[in-house]
């Protein structure tokens, strides 16, 4: 039976129906025709129970958090630890001072880059990542490298986007001292095995930071059965406001660390002669935090929560199984990353349109997908692509936005040939 | 679909799939990079100077339909013109696409008022512009590489 026959899973474990209503902006249209929302990748629209948060923080709740005698300035601050409470349940890590809220993925990436990498990386020793990184899990490493004398080392893809893990393996000496890699590729779409690559990482002596800004929002994160040191992931990405995200450290790593940005909230006492430093995990949240940011996180965990982690993968798999057969229907349409596990993105390429094209004649469909080299620029020049086109699927999307995508692509092989 | 045929015009079509002076210039007087960081269209652009007057130009590189097309109508549009007279039609086609059209006579501008369409897709005036910022950056006699940004 192919996969265009097999039917998604059913309503009693996923409504996808009441999921879309649940998602204000998706009625909204765009050129006049309904919006086909398939950037999710790039960000993902919102609930309104999480619109519905913010709105009631504001007015009901809203007080600066961690100082105050006064009521409102309690609601806000147990509304705010609350959410800690929630991203710690969600990631499966042992206690609350592991949860750091920054503003995203590319801040926990630069706070431990600059807090435990300036100390712990010297000359001659070795970082390493992969050639599928994006941007942000590849600079700050750069940056850090250039500055201590260290080498970057690159973990080599095949032309499936899978990353050589004997070679990995190869690469772990005792120089290592830390390993950074993405939980899931935001081009290709690939699930790589950081469970298994802690491990080594581990045996060799190096810490691990994994990018999880693709992770979770497609799967279950467990950050003690991955026993990776770091877990860095967005907000914005899965459901939550823009302007918030979360660094996961073990406690001991994190204890060792020295503080990051300066100022109030991660001080326990400032006078001219000294300074002590807060507890974990304020030692590194100065000043007032997006409380708004991190309530709406919290709320966005809890709504995927119950709508159940396991089935929301389950729907974004068969949506990846289906677009991904119906996209290999096009003649001339190139998919680049095939791996054999891959969360709900596909990059892809169609001969003779360039992808900028593909992506404006969609957005007249009211599609919107993503082009250009989704800050991966190595990657992009790995595959031989100066870009590609990218549909990423999300938990509210559908089968018939499938249709819709591979309608529209004709429609663009139709202007140009 | 009528605004995707304006921007899609066959004249656009054309010249992106048999773009005009679409080569390398050895001996070139001028040769100047451009780049659009945003989705990767990347172009050199060569100029052969005989005086003041553009005598060959001719360009290599990829990108998109608008980028392409733009570049194959510019070299097209600039060859045997003065260093003024291409400045004065950067000017112009600059305010087309962006749709600051008071200033400009369409009658006068003959292809490059295919690229009209493009002030509707704001997203698009960098891939239009990208080998005409190029070109002007290799008459002042710069070096630079050019980028959108």
């Amino acid at each position: 039976m192919s996969v265009l026959t097999q039917t998604p899973p059913p309503a009693s474990t996923f409504d996808i129906e009441k999921v879309r209503r649940d998602f204000p902006i998706l009625h909204r249209e765009v050129r006049g025709k309904r919006l086909v929302y398939l950037d999710n990748a790039a960000t993902t629209q919102k609930p309104q129970a999480v619109i519905d948060r913010i709105v009631r923080y504001y007015t009901e709740e809203n007080s600066n958090v961690h100082r105050g005698v006064h009521y409102l300035s309690e609601v806000a601050t147990e509304a705010y630890e609350d959410a800690r409470k929630i991203v710690k349940d969600f990631l499966n890590a042992r206690d609350v001072k592991e949860i750091v809220f920054t503003r995203g993925t590319t801040e926990s990436i630069n706070l431990v880059a600059q807090s435990w990498g300036r100390r712990n990386i010297g000359a001659g020793d070795e970082v390493i990542i992969s050639a599928i990184e994006h941007h942000s899990n590849i600079v700050p490493w750069q940056m850090l490298c250039e500055e201590k004398g260290a080498k970057l080392r690159i973990i080599p893809v095949n032309d499936q986007g899978e990353l050589s893990i004997e070679e990995y393996g190869r690469m772990l000496n005792s120089r290592v001292k830390l390993v950074a890699i993405g939980h899931i590729s935001n081009a290709l779409g690939t699930v790589n095995p950081i469970g298994k690559m802690t491990e080594l990482a581990h045996a060799a002596g190096a810490v691990v930071l994994i990018d999880g800004a693709q992770g979770v929002p497609h799967g279950t994160v467990d950050v003690r059965a991955i026993d990776c040191d770091f877990y860095a992931f967005s907000g914005h990405k899965v459901y939550a406001p823009t302007g918030v995200g979360v660094l996961y450290g073990k406690q001991a790593l994190l204890q060792a660390m020295p503080p990051w940005q300066g100022g109030g909230d991660m001080i326990l006492s400032v006078s001219f002669e000294k300074t002590t430093y807060n507890a974990l995990p304020y030692k590194f949240e100065a000043g007032t935090p997006n409380i708004e940011g991190v309530i709406g996180l919290g709320e966005a965990l809890r709504y995927i929560g119950g709508l159940g982690v396991a089935n929301v993968a389950a729907w974004e798999n068969d949506l990846l199984r289906y677009a991904t057969a119906r996209l290999q229907e096009i003649k001339g349409l190139t998919i680049i990353g095939t791996a054999a596990e891959k969360a709900s993105v596909i990059s892809f390429v169609l001969e003779g349109v360039h992808p900028h094209d593909i992506g404006t004649i969609l957005d007249q469909e009211g599609i919107a997908v993503r082009t250009g080299h989704h800050c991966a620029q190595p990657l992009m020049m790995r595959f031989n692509v100066p870009a590609t086109g990218r549909a990423s699927f999300g938990l509210y999307n559908t089968r018939e936005e499938a249709d819709l995508l591979v309608e529209g692509l004709h429609k663009v092989m139709e202007v140009f040939c | 679909m009528s605004d995707l045929r304006e921007l899609y015009q066959q004249v656009i079509l054309d010249h992106n799939r048999n773009p005009r002076n679409f080569k390398e210039l050895p001996g070139a007087t001028r040769k100047v990079e451009g780049f659009n960081p945003l989705c990767g269209d990347h172009y050199t652009v060569f100029l052969t100077l005989d005086g003041d007057v553009i005598r060959e130009v001719a360009f290599t590189g990829s990108g998109c339909a608008i980028s392409k097309a733009s570049a194959s109508v510019m070299s097209a549009t600039v060859k045997g013109k003065s260093t003024e007279e291409a400045n004065q039609l950067f000017e112009t086609f600059h305010s087309l696409v962006t749709g600051d059209t008071s200033t400009v006579d369409t009658g006068e501008l003959g292809r490059l008022a295919a690229f009209s369409g493009v002030s509707e897709f704001p997203a698009r005036v960098k891939c239009a512009t990208l080998a005409w910022h190029t070109l002007r950056t290799a008459l002042e006699g710069e070096q630079e590489t050019v980028t959108t940004e």
